[in-house]
């Protein structure tokens, strides 16, 4: 499954914010950090500001902030601002001419879709940002070892 | 220093020493303890229960009860919290050897927090319990089954550190 690029830099963001709930982050900031254009970001970010999401705080210092409680926030809410998750645009049943194929083929799609969305909808942003430092901390505690040998040699 | 001074000075250490004692009194009633299931707990047990799910299933708790509280089937695990004499939460699970062909793991069958006692760690520091009897039982692996449309606890799982396993559940209607 792939999510389009809008969904994809506003969950980097909103990840961004919530990790850093002290800082106001620029878009720049974001954008450099992940690679990604300040335009696209920018744009994303005010659709996240119509969500509720997040808040721009004007002037010297300003930037931008997670308004949303991160453990109640999840994947679904985010992505379902950019992006239709389980609500596929044509369905094959929408086809003109309506096959038994086409039928069981919508069943099969939907059983995918169902399963998509009880994923987004169950992982919000501070379970994400848990996920984050367990995959951080494994990379460092595989890394010592190979540091280790290297020191000794 | 005069005689009343010193009268007054112990009076003093007194109340401080029953001042105290009645604030560890009162620690030691508002802690939290995790604890293994009693028959004694079996009315609060089908209360929360019921707060919760809204359905009152006493004969399914008796049976948990008759299973795992007073035969005591182990490997299985019914836990509680208990905080100045109230039932906050409880958690219950076993272990499964073999199931779908996989080496024994412990699978959790169900936990549930008192509503207004939840956001504060209680169900974190249940499943850490579960988890520590399940690592003392020998297994590596911890599984639960829920519905997809059971948000709520599928996050608190999730929060948990758990992932999709190499399982798919399926189902037919055969009427």
């Amino acid at each position: 499954m792939r999510l389009q690029t809008s969904s994809s830099i506003a969950l980097f963001a909103v990840l961004e914010l919530a990790a850093n709930p002290a800082h106001q982050l620029s878009a720049l900031e974001i954008a450099e950090k992940y690679g990604i254009s300040a335009h696209h970001l920018a744009k994303v970010l005010r659709g996240l500001g119509r969500a509720g999401i997040v808040d721009a705080v004007r002037g010297v210092g300003g930037g931008y902030q997670l308004i949303a409680n991160p453990k109640r926030l999840t994947l679904f809410d985010v992505i379902q601002v950019f992006e239709p998750i389980g609500s596929r645009a044509a369905p094959e049943s929408s086809r003109t001419v309506l096959t038994d194929a086409s039928a069981a083929l919508d069943l099969v799609l939907a059983e995918l879709d169902q399963h998509a969305i009880a994923t987004f909808r169950s992982i919000t942003v501070s379970t994400m940002l848990k996920l984050m430092a367990r995959r951080a901390s494994s990379r460092q505690q595989s890394s010592r070892p190979a540091r280790q040998a290297a020191a000794r040699r | 220093m005069s005689l009343e001074d010193r009268s007054n000075a112990l009076h003093l250490l007194k109340d401080h020493d029953t001042a105290r004692e009645s604030a560890a009194q009162s620690r030691a009633a508002n802690a939290l303890s995790i604890r293994a299931a009693k028959p004694a707990d079996f009315a609060s047990i089908v209360a929360l229960d019921q707060q919760v799910t809204g359905l009152a299933k006493r004969q399914y708790w008796k049976e948990a009860f008759a299973r795992y509280v007073s035969r005591r089937e182990e490997p299985a695990f019914f836990l509680v919290a208990e905080r100045g004499g109230e039932i906050e939460g409880f958690i219950i699970g076993d272990v499964r050897a073999w199931e779908f062909g996989e080496p024994p793991c412990g699978w959790v069958f169900a936990v549930q927090v008192r509503p207004q006692k939840r956001l504060g760690g209680l169900g974190t520091q249940l499943f850490d319990a579960i988890c520590d009897a399940f690592r003392r039982a020998g297994v590596k692996k911890v599984r639960t089954l829920l519905a997809r449309e059971n948000h709520l606890v599928l996050s608190f799982f999730r929060s948990q550190g758990l992932m999709a396993g190499p399982f798919i559940e399926l189902e037919a209607t055969i009427a």
